[in-house]
């Protein structure tokens, strides 16, 4: 009984919750694809044929190409470190055996909740003491790591890799670091593949700190769009073909790597 | 250490050919060393860039203290005097604190209920869930713009929808609750599918045996769910809620870029201004360094605090 196929009524709910969910990236595209005459008043959900002309624009007006570069450097940087470091942090504390090991996982657990955002002010100061005020190292060093990474390669690890085949590698006289990488990476992959996919989304979306340390000149992606945003007359088919285009990465990536993504959100739920 | 090194002893007996003692040192510091250096890229840079910068912040409250300022005067607790006689940090913490409510209580309504939907044996499942969670891919900076195009006073669909409704426009930037909910709902867009996968996860972990004993005993879809789904849920949902509260308290994007060419945002009578979007106009605009960081330690406090509580009320509902 439980198992039998559910109503219309169930699929017409999630359908109707789904159009709304797709609704604003259509809409978005839609304002790109026509002229700003035809948005005052007379509604309608046919594109109109402007989007390149619009796109063409927003070229013209914010250095687009270097700012979608720029994203892809900083997200993937981030994205590379974060994955490396916490796999390495979640593999010693998941398989190691050391002196205060509870007691430093406690304060990873215990800094997922810490606001590090709250410190904007004193790494702004550093930046610009560093001379890396708008340069994209000053959004890559600060997102290097994240207390989640670690604590969610631990929890994937502690169970993915046996300890009697660490043993093993050690006994082969495997050094710890060739144990991570030939024994603990290969197997950590899938979490490893989750991670990467999470960081790189966050890192790609990630605005207030982009905002205060980059400049019109070397934007991220983020950063770009707001000053597309923010001029004294809105022109929104031009803003909507910038948002658009910004958001065609990410929703490839969503495209190709969603059924990884899905499972992921709901992993985290059950170990988190 | 000493629980491992007879470990490796014992591992060493038995093996046929004794190694040289060199490499037999050389794999005890291995085994003694390595586990530190692992962790270690971890914790210094955590705590170079996470938590130093966030303590180093109650420092700087300390002193008036400008952008680019040589030799900043300690005032004590000057700033945070000031703080609290501030009107417009009240008004960012009330407006804060109404987002906040205005789009965490339906949200885990219709999440739940998603997810309720979810749990159904639907064909392409995947397809669903996917579905579901397409808002999350949206950048904050995308999303806002594009809902302070539909939430647009003048030309805004949601308003030509009203008035086709026969409710009159409603003027989403300059009212106060008005610009709470448009704000609310780009919040609420973005995060109840999410959320609803949690809850969904959490669903799918309620034994069946459980569900089946319920419905030998008779008991309806309804009754099951409020009976038994909805209580065995209660521990994600407080997950849920502690992690939005963390986020919540910090919402700048939506606020800063809400209204198109609004200046440094957060309305022209501030509104909808929060309290990191005011941290960030009074370090960044007003550069005042030094009062901004009284906001930002004020505001960790308060963080810490909800989240402290949060994490209490969950360990006494889950007893």
């Amino acid at each position: 009984m439980i198992n039998r196929r559910p109503s219309f009524l169930v699929y017409g709910l999630l359908g109707a919750f789904v159009l709304g969910s797709a609704f604003p990236f259509y809409w978005s595209y839609l304002v790109a694809s026509r002229d700003n005459s035809v948005l005052t008043g007379d509604f309608t959900l046919i594109p109109g044929g402007n989007f390149w002309t619009n796109a063409t624009r927003v070229f013209d007006t914010i250095p687009f190409w270097k700012a979608l570069g720029n994203s892809f450097i900083v997200s993937g940087t981030v994205t590379l470190s974060v994955v490396l470091l916490s796999a390495l942090a979640g593999f010693a504390f998941a398989k190691l055996r050391f002196r205060g090991r509870g007691v430093l996982f406690l304060f990873v657990v215990v800094t997922l909740a810490v606001p590090t955002q709250l410190g904007i002010i004193p790494l702004y100061m550093a930046m610009a003491e560093f001379g890396w005020a708008g340069e994209l190292e000053a959004v890559i060093v600060p997102n290097l790591v994240t207390a989640f990474g670690v604590f969610w390669m631990r929890q994937y690890l502690v169970d993915a890799v046996p300890d009697e085949l660490v043993e093993a590698a050690r006994m082969d006289g495997c050094s710890l670091w060739r144990t991570f990488w030939h024994v603990a990476l290969p197997a950590a992959r899938p979490a490893a593949a989750m991670l990467g996919v999470f960081t790189f989304m966050q890192s790609w979306n990630d605005f207030l700190w982009p905002l205060v340390v980059l400049n019109a000149d070397n934007p991220t992606i983020q950063v770009a769009l707001e000053k597309l945003q923010s001029g004294y007359y809105v022109d929104y088919s031009l803003v909507l073909a910038g948002t658009t285009l910004a958001t065609v990465p990410v929703l490839i990536i969503f495209l190709v790597l969603g059924r990884q993504i899905v499972a992921g959100v709901m992993q985290g739920a059950v170990k988190g | 250490m000493t629980a491992v090194l007879p470990k490796v002893d014992r591992g060493r007996e038995q093996e046929p050919r004794p190694r040289p003692p060199r490499r037999y040192r050389w794999t005890r510091l291995d085994t003694k060393v390595s586990p530190y250096l692992f962790v270690a890229p971890f914790f210094v840079l955590f705590g170079a860039i996470g938590l130093f910068p966030l303590l180093y912040t109650a420092y700087v409250s300390l002193f008036d203290w400008e952008v680019g300022a040589d030799d900043p005067a300690f005032i004590g607790l000057d700033n945070y005097r000031t703080l609290f006689e501030d009107d417009q940090f009240w008004n960012a913490l009330f407006n804060t604190f109404s987002i906040f409510l205005l789009s965490s209580a339906p949200q885990i309504v219709v999440a739940v209920l998603i997810a309720a939907l979810l749990n159904e044996n639907l064909r392409a499942r995947t397809g669903w869930r996917m579905g579901v969670l397409l808002p999350y891919v949206a950048s904050l900076v995308a999303l806002t713009i594009i809902f302070g195009n539909l939430f647009g006073p003048q030309y805004g669909l949601v308003n030509d929808v009203l008035t086709a409704l026969g409710f009159g426009p409603v003027d989403w930037q300059a009212s106060t609750f008005g610009s709470h909910v448009a704000i609310a709902s780009m919040v609420n867009w973005r995060w109840t599918g999410y959320n609803a996968l949690i809850v969904l996860a959490a669903m799918q972990a309620i034994p069946r045996e459980v569900h089946e004993a319920a419905l030998v005993d008779g008991a309806g879809p309804l009754r099951r769910f409020f009976s038994i789904t909805l209580p065995m849920l209660k521990p994600t949902l407080i997950f849920v809620i502690v992690t939005s509260t963390i986020g919540g308290l910090q919402i700048f994007t939506e606020p800063k870029l809400f209204e198109p060419s609004g200046g440094s945002g957060g309305g022209a009578e501030h509104q909808y201004q929060t309290v990191v979007l005011y941290l960030y106009q009074s370090a960044f605009q007003g550069l005042d360094l030094g009062y901004a960081s009284s906001i930002a330690w004020v505001l960790f406090l308060i963080v810490i605090a909800v989240a402290g509580l949060n994490f209490w009320i969950t360990r006494r509902a889950v007893k």
